[in-house]
């Protein structure tokens, strides 16, 4: 080795040591704006097999994901719907800002696998048919709750959560915190304020907090005096005994 | 002008050279992957389409980029000293780091232009299943409100196309350039382009695994002195390529702030203008 190897080797290193502090500040930015986040653990090594992890490592991650995406719906065709929810797991983990796929995810397991399930012909107990049908709706609640976990700057994920739980699980008071989380964020859709206040007028003990906050909503102008707001709002005008000056009729004449 | 003219005239040979081996042609397994790719996703959502869509394509687009920076970089000293030119170029007034710029900037030129026909190929694409994807939603949504249509057409645009794909490619192109560059450096002291590609490549690995080291070596855990030394020595010799790799969380709508795109733009010119410097001070002392 001559002098000029040596001495670009040392001016490699000396550049090396100097542009270390650097690359920390660079990966502190990029995690800080939700860059970086995948934990590429020895768990999920196993699931994707040494090729995979490789790919995974050397910056191919995404396409990693759209291939097994794809596979998991080869599976979903041939209802395996176990295959199918250790596929979502891997590209989830693999992609943990795509909200497609947590919202997909969450879909298949909550609707399609647990519907499956309850009608499991193979299955005889109808007890055990049940409990695989919560085990999925579960699953597909899990899904959604690790995905707002990993994107809370953004309203979608809290909006199917609160489906999920409206339209599976029927608890209302969940569902409305849901929505209300997702009406929150600047770039919510106007919906998400609606249903917030529609599940609040399902959840007891919140009636009359659930009539305030709708009819604030109605307040705000024709954007929002959708047909069904006005309905429920007549509706617990008349539950809750709402005296007519404060009724939204009242305020609609003048 | 006077000065430049060289260097200018080596990178537009090398540029033309290249072209003539053909080296775009794999832009057409790049157009099969991509529209093959739209035209098998029509079973999927259209959000699950788009995200593939963009998935493949930006992969393949890395993948690509990746490859020619090396082979092309590993190639061209040894080709160019069996062909004789390089003693013919050298013999004149020309500066041996002048005849290396020239040859980094051809293929930076490759580079770019391979990057901007992927880029093109791949928005049509997008442009083309988006517009399909939109007809479809307004003719299933005819008798919907207003409201109801505006959010579904929001829903199909905010899955297409996203302006932070444009930064997320440039890193792309950034990070391609960075592997040419030390592909050259690896070059200026190989003896053969084969040990140069193996060279590449095993450092275009580590490289990724360069921020692994570098938190382990920084983190103070309790572990044997070598191991740790190992781990520093990665962290320092290697540039950090993971620090590249911002298009798996743009295509999953992460928005890159202008700050993090600009300083990790900068640490790849940084570490492109070190490879090259190192290389013209290798190549310099070269016996040819």
């Amino acid at each position: 080795m001559n002098a000029r190897k040596f001495a670009a080797l040392g001016l490699l290193c000396l550049f090396g040591g100097a542009a270390l502090p650097l690359q920390f500040r660079l990966q502190c930015e990029a995690q800080a704006a939700h860059f970086h986040k995948t934990a590429l653990s020895i768990d999920l090594r196993e699931r994707i097999g040494q090729a995979g992890f490789l790919a995974a490592l050397s910056g191919f991650r995404s396409p990693l994901a759209a291939l097994l995406w794809i596979e998991a719906h080869t599976a979903w065709e041939n209802t395996e719907w176990g295959r199918m929810a250790g596929l979502f797991e891997t590209v989830t983990t693999l992609q943990p800002r795509s909200l497609p796929y947590w919202d997909m995810a969450a879909w298949h397991m909550a609707w399609n696998a647990s519907v499956a399930a309850l009608q499991n012909e193979k299955q005889p107990s109808e007890a055990l048919r049940i409990r695989a049908q919560r085990a999925y709706i579960q699953l597909g609640k899990d899904f959604l709750e690790r995905g707002i976990l990993n994107n809370p700057d953004r309203p979608q994920l809290h909006i199917q959560l609160g489906v999920l739980l409206r339209d599976k699980l029927e608890d209302h008071c969940g569902a409305a915190e849901e929505f209300l989380k997702a009406s929150k964020y600047p770039d919510a859709p106007p919906y998400s304020a609606r249903f917030a206040g529609y599940e609040m007028a399902k959840c007891p003990g919140r009636e009359r907090e659930a009539y305030d906050y709708l009819k604030n909503l109605y307040n705000e102008g024709e954007k929002q005096r959708l047909p069904s707001l006005i309905n429920l709002l007549r509706e617990m005008e008349n539950k809750l005994e709402i005296p007519e000056s404060e009724r939204i009729e009242f305020h609609a004449s003048h | 002008m006077k000065s430049t003219g060289p260097t200018l005239a080596i990178a537009r040979n090398t540029f033309t050279e290249l072209v003539r081996q053909k080296v775009f042609f794999f832009l057409l397994i790049f157009a099969l992957l991509v529209i093959g790719n739209s035209a098998f996703m029509a079973k999927f959502s259209f959000q699950e389409q788009f995200q593939m869509l963009k998935d493949i394509s930006l992969g393949a687009m890395s993948v690509f980029t990746s490859l020619i920076a090396i082979l092309a970089t590993a190639n061209f000293l040894p080709k160019d000293m069996e062909d004789r030119t390089i003693y013919t170029l050298l013999a004149k007034p020309v500066p041996r780091y002048r005849y290396l710029l020239g040859k980094l900037l051809g293929i930076l030129a490759l580079l770019g232009a391979a990057t901007l026909l992927m880029t093109a190929l791949f928005l049509i694409t997008l442009w083309l299943r988006e517009n399909s994807v939109l007809a479809e939603t307004r003719a299933q949504l005819a008798a919907a409100t207003p409201e109801e249509q505006s959010l579904a057409i929001k829903e199909v645009t905010d899955a297409t196309f996203n302006i932070n794909l444009l930064p997320g490619i440039a890193v792309i192109f950034i990070k391609s350039a960075l592997l040419a560059s030390m592909t050259l450096f690896i070059s200026s002291f190989a003896t053969s382009s084969i040990f140069t590609i193996l060279m590449a490549s095993a450092l275009y690995f580590i490289g990724h695994l360069q921020t692994t080291a570098r938190e382990y070596w920084l983190s103070g855990t309790a572990v044997e002195w070598w191991s740790r030394l190992l781990a520093a020595s990665v962290a320092i010799l290697f540039p950090d390529l993971q620090a590249f790799n911002l298009t798996d969380d743009i295509i999953a709508g992460t928005a890159v702030p202008l700050a993090l795109f600009l300083n990790t733009a900068g640490l790849g010119i940084l570490y492109v203008a070190v490879y090259f410097a190192l290389a013209a001070l290798v190549f310099s002392g070269r016996e040819l």
